[in-house]
Parts: C-alpha cells; structure tokens; sequence
C-alpha cells in the first residue's frame, strides 16, 4: 500500500532512536487505524492522565518538558494552559490549529494523514489539562485528504470510548469536532482562527483580551499546532525530565523540519532541536546536498516569514536561541533552501505576492503596505526599477514592522529586509541594468 | 433549488454539532462547493434557509474566502502552487506547460468545459513539489511525464462518464 502523499520521512531512522519519537511510525501504513495505533502503544497516556492525575498535574509535567509551540511563535505550552483563568466559569475549548499554510510547512499533514490519533489524543490531554469538554480541530480546507482521515480517526475514537460521554468510566465527557477551513493563510493566526471557526470572515483581533481569557464564544480558548499536541502523549508517558534531556538546555524536545526547495532530498525530518542546519541540508540521512551539487546561496530556515541566512551563517543549531544570534527565527521549522542559480529579487517577488494576497485588511499599514511592496518589487523584476527604490521598500518595511494589528505584517517584511541587507548588490543590479544578475531557472522537466 | 436534499441534510445536521448556530457557515458552504463547484447569491439564500443564517452573514463569510468561487468552473479545477518551495522546482514552467497542453492561459476553461486552470499558494506539499491540487486530490513530485498521464486518465474518466 502506498502513502497519499509521497513525502521522504526519516521514520526508519526515528524507530531506531531512544530520543526521537514523533515520526516513529509513520511509515506505517496501518497507523491511522486506531487498533494499530493502540497495539503501539496509543492512548496510554490519554488513560493515565485521565485516571491517575490531576489537570495541574499535567500541566506542570507539559510546563517542566520545555515543550514550546511548533506552530511559529515557540511560546511554552505548559505555561499558556496555566492562562486559563481557574475562576472562570465559562466553558472551555481547547483548538488545535491544522491550518498550515505557511509557505515550506508540510508537517502536520504527515501527522494527520499519517497518524491521526497521535494528534487526538493529544489534544485529549490538553483538553483535560485546561479543563475542556469541547475540543475542536482546524483543518485548512484544502486539505481534503487530512479531513477525511481525521474525521474517520474521530469516529473510531467514539465507538472505543477515548471520546464521548464518562471515558474510562471517570464521568469525564469530551467531545471533538472537526471544522474545515476556506481557504486563507490568515485563518492560522490564532485570532483570525477563532473568528472563522465562529462563521465570521477570518480577520484577527486585537489583543488584549488574549484567546486563554476570551476567545472562541468569548470563552477562555487554547490554541495549539498539531505537533505541540502530538508531542504531549510522549511527555505524559516517558516523563518530563526525559523530554527535557532531548535538544538543548532551553530548546527542549524534537521536531519535524519541513525541507524544500533547491536540495537532492526533500522531505520531512524529525531531529532533536539543536541539530545543525549544515549537517541537516548536506548529510545523506536528511537533504543530501544541494540539487545538481550547485554552490548555496542562501536558507530560510524557519517558514517564508523568517529572515534568511548566508552560507556562512548556516553552522548553527536548528534550535530557537541559535537562530536568534544568526539573525533569524525558528518559526514553523520549515528549512527553505536555494541554490546559486536563484534572483533574490524573484524570490521576494514571490514571497510579497502572498503577504499581500493573503493580508485580512484590517490595519492600514499591512494593506497598503504590502500592495506597494509588490508593486515596486514586482518593477524591479521586470526591468522597471527606479534609482530609490530600494531606500523605498526599507521605508515602507519599517514603517509596517511592529505597527500591525497580528504579526503577519511582520512577517512579509523581514524575509525583505535581510534579502536586501544580504544581497544589496543584486537589487542594485537590477535597478541599474533592468534585468537579474542572476537569472533563476524556473524550467519544469 | 440547486442544493440537493443530501446537502441540505447534512447542513442541518452540522448546525446541531456546534455550540453557536454560526459557526456551521463555512461547513455549510463547504458542503454546497463540493455538491455544486460554484456559489452565487441564490445558493447563499439557499444556504441561509437550510442553517438559519441571514444570507448576508453567509455571503460576507463565502467572499472572505478563495475556496468558494462565485464563476463556474470546468468540470476539473486545476490548482498549481506558484508558491516559494514550488516556483524553486519548476512551477512557473509547469504552469506554461500546462497552458500549452489544454491550449489555454491560467484563468481560462477550456472550450470543453473540462479543464479550469488557476495557480494558488502554497498548499502545505512543499517538500513534493512542485505539485497541484484537482478538485480535492493532490498531484505530487510533478514531471511533464506524469502531468501528461493525468491529464490522459482524466480526460479518459470524462468521456466513460458521458458515455455511461
Ligand atoms: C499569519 C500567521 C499565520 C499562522 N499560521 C499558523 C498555522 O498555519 N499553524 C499554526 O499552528 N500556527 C500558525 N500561526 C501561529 C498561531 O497564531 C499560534 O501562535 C499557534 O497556533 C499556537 O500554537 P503553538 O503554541 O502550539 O505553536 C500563525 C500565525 C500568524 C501570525
Ligand atoms: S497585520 Fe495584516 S493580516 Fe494582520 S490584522 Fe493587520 S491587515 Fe490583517
Ligand atoms: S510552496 Fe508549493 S505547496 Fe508549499
């Protein structure tokens, strides 16, 4: 039997490893079936926290594992349950957020395709950590595929009795539903996310009031990515201290890389936070080198809303403090790689083109903002460039960065202004001659 | 009536799932994409009448969102990524190639109503790429090889159908 997808994984590698965890079988074409699942030890850790521990309990075991987001921000998993106001009377719900649409990001879907109920149960911790009985999954809706596969996942989980009415005879009731997504890159943003899973348009909100006090139905609300949920069920059974000896001392854990682009072999690849990104584009177990063994010219290591890095900055681990000192981000863990033979300008072209097709218009500096980008990126691609220009585009850049209502201004920016601080030569070529330096192959064979 | 009455239950049924009547909106409209490939003003009353939403609140939510395309399209959407991880690997030529194939540009159906081809971002297959969504299947690791088969089962599915 084959996969849907055919995406490269590294589970043989992960089935080997005492530390790894997360992709152990995906490779496995039963997994997603949940007598496989629980034959691999699923839902053991749903049982144990439900029958022998308390929600604190649990959230102080997620809070002392490090366990940081993996959906972009890296905020620390334990610590954001904790923001549910313990007074409150409301009900609470509990989101995970499968939107991924951040460009390079192909992670989740290898979960959710792949091994559904590692994500379920999951959020079944997590639900019963923040003291919810509703808990609901945002697939983007594209993902047809992911949606049936899960929906199917949730229908086994009822007939066993890990969702439902008194599970594991605790009196403890949870229920799931899945919600598919329309089709726009902003609905990830945790905000936007809960304004379309409420039947509005997915525009973001202003904060305060963060979604722990009010968010969905103006509930307290916790939104979390699928691979912090996945990661979950690994901390609960083999313990904090040993989820914290994974990784570096602040990076705690693994994660699936997402690597695209200009490499031999690309994939999805689980490795403990800190590996080095050197290794991971040219060592034989993950990217294999550069496509047709062509010089690099540049990585984005973190998703198309993270800063690039120059060759001679990518010796640094691929955890979320190393990325820092080099001037980028960890982002979503999607590894982006380009070779020689790529215009910066034509990537960034790219790149702009989506932030301003896929900003909600709610903050002037965002709308606009990237409507001029793309207007006066997209003239210097073609030839149209004006002395200034560049002076422009980094005054427009800094006149959206930190300004916006969500952080997807922030995001279409800096992926600009370090392909300008890094490549300003090229963008001077361009303007000066009409046409790229270098120009990018974009041949289909 | 365009929704059928399959639709028009399975909508009443989602509406019940939720605790806000609301948030059935973008199920419902999913449910009506899939059965009929298009929504216009009609279907969005149709839709109001079938979850209790005014329709303006179903139309203000359908055109927030790409996947509910006001226009009829032709009996297989062809969605190319021209996004980063993609355009890297070839999307731009395979958008050509595809263009040149059906004989059309991107935008346009073909004059048998069969083909629709539009380019979208990134579709979360970046580490296939470069790919295309049809309908609601992903075609990944694309070549001119494979693109040409597909298209062939395809257009061969159409024809036993019309015939059928
Ligand atoms: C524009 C934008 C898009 C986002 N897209 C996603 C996404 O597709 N998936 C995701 O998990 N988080 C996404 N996020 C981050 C979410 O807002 C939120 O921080 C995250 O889901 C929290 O989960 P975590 O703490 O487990 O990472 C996005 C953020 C922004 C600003
Ligand atoms: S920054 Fe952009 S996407 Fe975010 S709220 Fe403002 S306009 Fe919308
Ligand atoms: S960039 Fe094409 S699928 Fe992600």
């Amino acid at each position: 039997m084959s996969f849907y997808s055919p995406v490269r994984t590294n589970a043989a590698e992960v089935a080997k490893s005492d530390r790894l965890h997360l992709f152990k079988y995906v490779e496995d074409p039963q997994q997603a079936n949940i007598d496989t699942f629980v034959a691999h030890g699923g839902y053991v850790a749903w049982r144990k926290a439900l029958t022998s521990m308390k929600p604190d309990e649990v959230r102080e075991e997620v809070k002392n594992a490090g366990l940081r987001g993996r959906g972009g921000a890296g905020f620390p998993t334990g610590i954001k349950w904790g923001f549910i106001p313990q007074a409150s009377t409301k009900p609470r719900y509990l989101v995970c957020n499968a939107d991924e649409s951040e460009p390079g990001t192909c992670k989740d879907r290898v979960i959710m395709e792949r091994d559904p109920h590692a994500m379920l149960e999951g959020m079944a911790v997590a639900s019963f950590a923040i003291g919810c009985h509703l808990m609901f999954v945002y697939i983007r809706g594209e993902f047809g595929h992911c949606i049936d596969v899960v929906n199917r996942a949730v229908e086994e989980g009822y007939a066993q009795g890990y969702f439902g009415k008194n599970i594991f005879d605790t009196g403890y009731d949870l229920d799931v539903i899945v919600h598919s997504g329309g089709g726009a890159y902003i609905c990830g943003e945790e905000t936007a996310l809960l304004n379309s899973l409420e039947g509005h348009k997915g525009m973001s909100r202003i904060r305060p009031p963060f979604p722990a006090v009010e968010g969905l139905y103006a509930c307290p609300t916790i939104v979390n990515n699928v691979e912090s949920l996945a990661s979950v069920p690994h901390i609960i059974n083999r313990g904090s201290d040993w989820y914290k000896s994974l990784g570096t001392e602040k990076s705690c854990g693994s994660k699936i890389f997402s690597l695209s682009g200009h490499v031999k072999q690309p994939g999805n690849y689980e490795v403990e936070l800190g590996y080095n990104l050197k290794d991971f584009i040219y060592s034989p177990e993950y990217g294999g080198g550069i496509l047709g063994d062509k010089k690099l010219k540049g990585v984005i290591p973190g998703g198309s809303s993270t800063p690039f890095l120059k060759p001679e900055d990518i010796d640094v681990g691929l955890d979320y403090e190393s990325l820092t000192t080099v001037g980028s981000m960890l982002g979503s863990g999607a590894v982006i790689v380009f070779h020689e033979d790529t215009c910066i300008v034509w990537t960034i072209m790219k790149l702009i083109h989506f932030y301003r097709h896929e900003s909600c218009g709610k903050c002037t500096p965002c709308r606009e903002g990237t409507g001029w980008l793309e207007r006066m990126i997209t003239a210097i691609e073609h030839g149209r460039g004006r002395p200034g220009d560049v002076e422009k585009i980094e005054s427009v850049c800094e006149n959206i960065m930190g300004r916006t209502i969500c952080p997807l201004g922030d995001a279409a920016v800096m992926p600009i202004q370090s392909a300008i601080k890094n490549w300003r030569d090229e963008w001077q070529y361009h303007i000066d001659h009409g046409k790229c330096q270098v120009k990018t192959n974009t041949e289909f064979v | 009536m365009m929704l059928s009455e399959q639709s028009i239950a399975r909508m009443k049924e989602v509406v019940t799932k939720y605790p806000s009547r609301k948030s059935a909106v973008l199920p419902a409209l999913t449910i009506a994409y899939r059965q009929i490939g298009h929504l216009d003003d009609d279907i969005y009353n149709e839709i109001s009448e079938a979850i209790e939403i005014p329709a303006v609140e179903v139309a203000e939510a359908a055109t927030f969102y790409t996947m509910f395309p006001k226009q009829p399209r032709g009996k297989y959407l062809i969605q190319v990524c021209h996004n980063i991880s993609c355009a890297l690997l070839g999307a731009d030529g395979l958008i050509t190639y595809l263009e040149q194939k059906l004989g059309i540009v991107k935008g346009e159906t073909t004059p048998d109503n069969l083909f629709t081809l539009i380019s979208v971002e990134c579709l979360g297959s970046c580490a296939t790429a470069p790919m295309m969504q049809i309908n609601n299947d992903y075609y990944e690791n694309l070549t001119r090889e494979s693109v040409d088969r597909i298209l062939k089962e395809l257009t061969e599915q159409a024809q036993a159908e019309d015939e059928a």
